[in-house]
């Protein structure tokens, strides 16, 4: 139960990240690399601003700052015309001295000590069994999700969706693709950052290293909760992505729980199962051309 | 409406493959033209729309939209009042977006502003547009394009470009890829839209029956160069047989389209 509700706790926090990898992958259309550092600077950013007393405070400094980070790999993209991965990879690459820098130097930082969001609910409700944080958590989820699901259906949401699906489209519309993407970018590392930041004041730490391969940590949960929810709209959609958020933290804790796996083989679990996900489709066409094949040669023996 | 002054392109400049694909291209359109271009392959007319909505920068000249100089804005800026169809049915629609969603997008520069995207005042609007197609269309607005055919997706491509009621209309071989009684379909609506919003339209066809029936002024291109310009009596005089005749006296050669319809 406390394996359970410790997963459900981690998942519903890092759904949010997963809503971020779902805009600008899915939504946008754009591989965006910068979430692995992104994800790291909202722990640095809420490390430092949670240390100085301030733990409400951090969470939006997070924010702005994934928003910033996103905004800057769009421009590099957009003005520079640079490729969107590599533009992405730049940013992360960048990023790293800069949460070191925003640490003081140091690789990583604890909170003990310090005020959270969490030990303030948990004082509030003083219920041991964490049910507490479990709530906050799922508030916080409901209100990104909620907040989201809004602005995807506001003109500019609609001109975001609309960019990822046909571009030229887009412009033909007069509007600026653009800008579309850049805001696109910054909504997904806001999220990805706030993510950061709420898992840093859960753990009571931060690490540079942190980020480190959650863009497919995010894809993958975005695929588990596709093929269990399937994809119809936006909202759906991002619900389906914390869900699978969630879905992925508990079959891992149950994963590392019948030792099946080593607790370091968490990210190697994550690629394989991007990678079935990704090549389901085409293993799936295989198969089945592989079976009239079969049957056009029978059909001419026999013959 | 639209004057181009001494228009020029060049693409690959310097190299083994340049090509001039505008050469000093001068052309006045009247508002409430609705001009027919035909022409061989590589002649030129798609790269002229090109250069008209601002795919590329052109190397001289200027091109001016309702006396306002749109020579160095950005494409999506002269968007605002250039609507433009192109030949494949896919490029002009979101596919995973509603027809409505795809609608509202396409109207967002000239709606009312408001924060929702969808709302029932505008949904009400391209319902009765949508119902004028007269293609049922208007009873399945929650549908996604992807699901639709191409002539279905050309009509509501073609209602995206004139929603807005922008001051020129492209539309280049807009029916070309569609089966002949879409082409037919959407080529009515074309004309009864143009005839009915009165906005300046200019119309790339292979099919030179069409090209002297639809509209009132037709344009010959070739090598980059208009080599013919006719309108009223002379056009309506015009036959296809003379048109091609003028053609090879004209520039010492067959036209040639593997596509171009003569019937």
């Amino acid at each position: 139960m406390t394996l359970l509700i410790g997963s459900m706790q981690l998942g519903l926090l890092y759904a949010i990240m997963a809503l971020g990898i779902y805009i600008t992958f899915r939504i946008l259309n754009l591989p965006d690399l910068t979430v692995d550092g992104s994800f790291s600077l909202g722990m640095a950013c809420a490390a430092v601003v949670t240390i100085s007393g301030h733990p409400f405070l951090a969470l939006f400094i997070a924010i702005s700052a994934g928003a910033l980070a996103g905004l800057t790999t769009g421009l590099l993209h957009t003005k520079l015309s640079i490729h969107p991965i590599l533009a992405g990879i730049l940013v992360m690459t960048g990023l790293y001295t800069v949460n070191l820098a925003l640490m003081g130097g140091k690789a990583n930082l604890s909170l003990v000590g310090s005020k959270t969001i969490f030990s303030a609910i948990e004082s509030m409700t003083a219920s041991p069994g964490g049910m507490g944080k479990t709530l906050l958590a799922l508030l916080i989820c409901i209100i990104v999700i909620a907040i989201l699901a809004v602005s995807f259906k506001t003109r500019c949401g609609l001109a975001i969706r609309a960019t990822g699906d046909n571009e030229e489209m887009v412009r033909l519309s007069s509007i600026n693709a653009n800008v579309s993407k850049c805001i696109g970018l910054s909504m997904g590392n806001a999220c990805v950052a706030l993510s950061g930041a709420l898992i840093c004041q859960y753990q009571m730490f931060s690490d540079v290293g942190s980020g480190s391969g959650m863009v497919i940590i995010g894809l993958a949960s975005v695929i588990i909760g596709e093929t269990v929810l399937g994809k119809h709209s936006v909202t759906t959609g991002l619900i389906s992505a914390a869900f699978g958020s969630i879905l992925y933290r508990i079959i891992l804790a149950f994963a590392l729980k019948i030792d099946m796996f080593p607790a370091y083989a968490l990210k190697l679990i994550s690629a394989v199962i991007v990678i079935a996900a990704l090549s389901g489709p085409y293993i799936k066409a295989s198969i089945q051309q592989n079976k009239i094949r079969r049957e056009v040669n029978n059909y001419l023996a026999n013959k | 409406m639209l004057d181009l002054i001494n228009v020029s392109k060049t693409f690959f400049p310097g190299t083994l493959n340049e090509k001039k694909a505008l050469n000093s291209i001068n052309l006045h359109l009247d508002a409430g033209d609705f001009v027919t271009i035909i022409g061989s392959n590589g002649a030129g007319k798609s790269t002229l729309f090109n250069a008209i909505a601002g795919a590329f920068f052109i190397d001289s000249g200027a091109i001016l939209l309702d006396k306002k100089n749109i020579t160095m804005d950005a494409d999506y800026k002269r968007a605002y009042d250039i609507g433009r169809l192109m030949q494949d049915p896919l490029k002009g629609t979101a596919p995973s977006m509603t027809i409505e969603e795809n609608l509202a997008l396409a109207y967002t520069r000239k709606a009312h502003k408001s924060l929702f995207a969808i709302n029932r005042r505008d949904s009400e609007y391209f319902r009765k547009l949508l119902a004028r197609l007269d293609l049922g269309l208007e009873n399945r607005m929650k549908t996604k394009v992807g699901n639709l055919s191409g002539g279905q997706r050309q009509a509501i491509t073609l209602l995206m470009c004139t929603i807005s009621l922008p001051k020129l209309l492209l539309l280049d071989e807009h029916t070309a890829a569609l089966d002949p009684a879409a082409a037919q379909k959407i080529l009515k609506i074309t004309r009864d839209m143009v005839a009915e919003s009165k906005i300046t339209t200019m119309m790339i066809t292979h099919d030179i029956r069409s090209a002297l029936a639809v509209g009132n002024r037709t344009i010959m291109m070739d090598e980059g160069e208009i080599i013919l310009d006719i309108k009223g009596e002379v056009r309506s005089k015009m036959t296809i047989e003379e048109l091609l005749t003028y053609y090879s006296r004209e520039r010492k050669k067959q036209l040639t389209d593997d596509r171009i319809l003569l019937a």
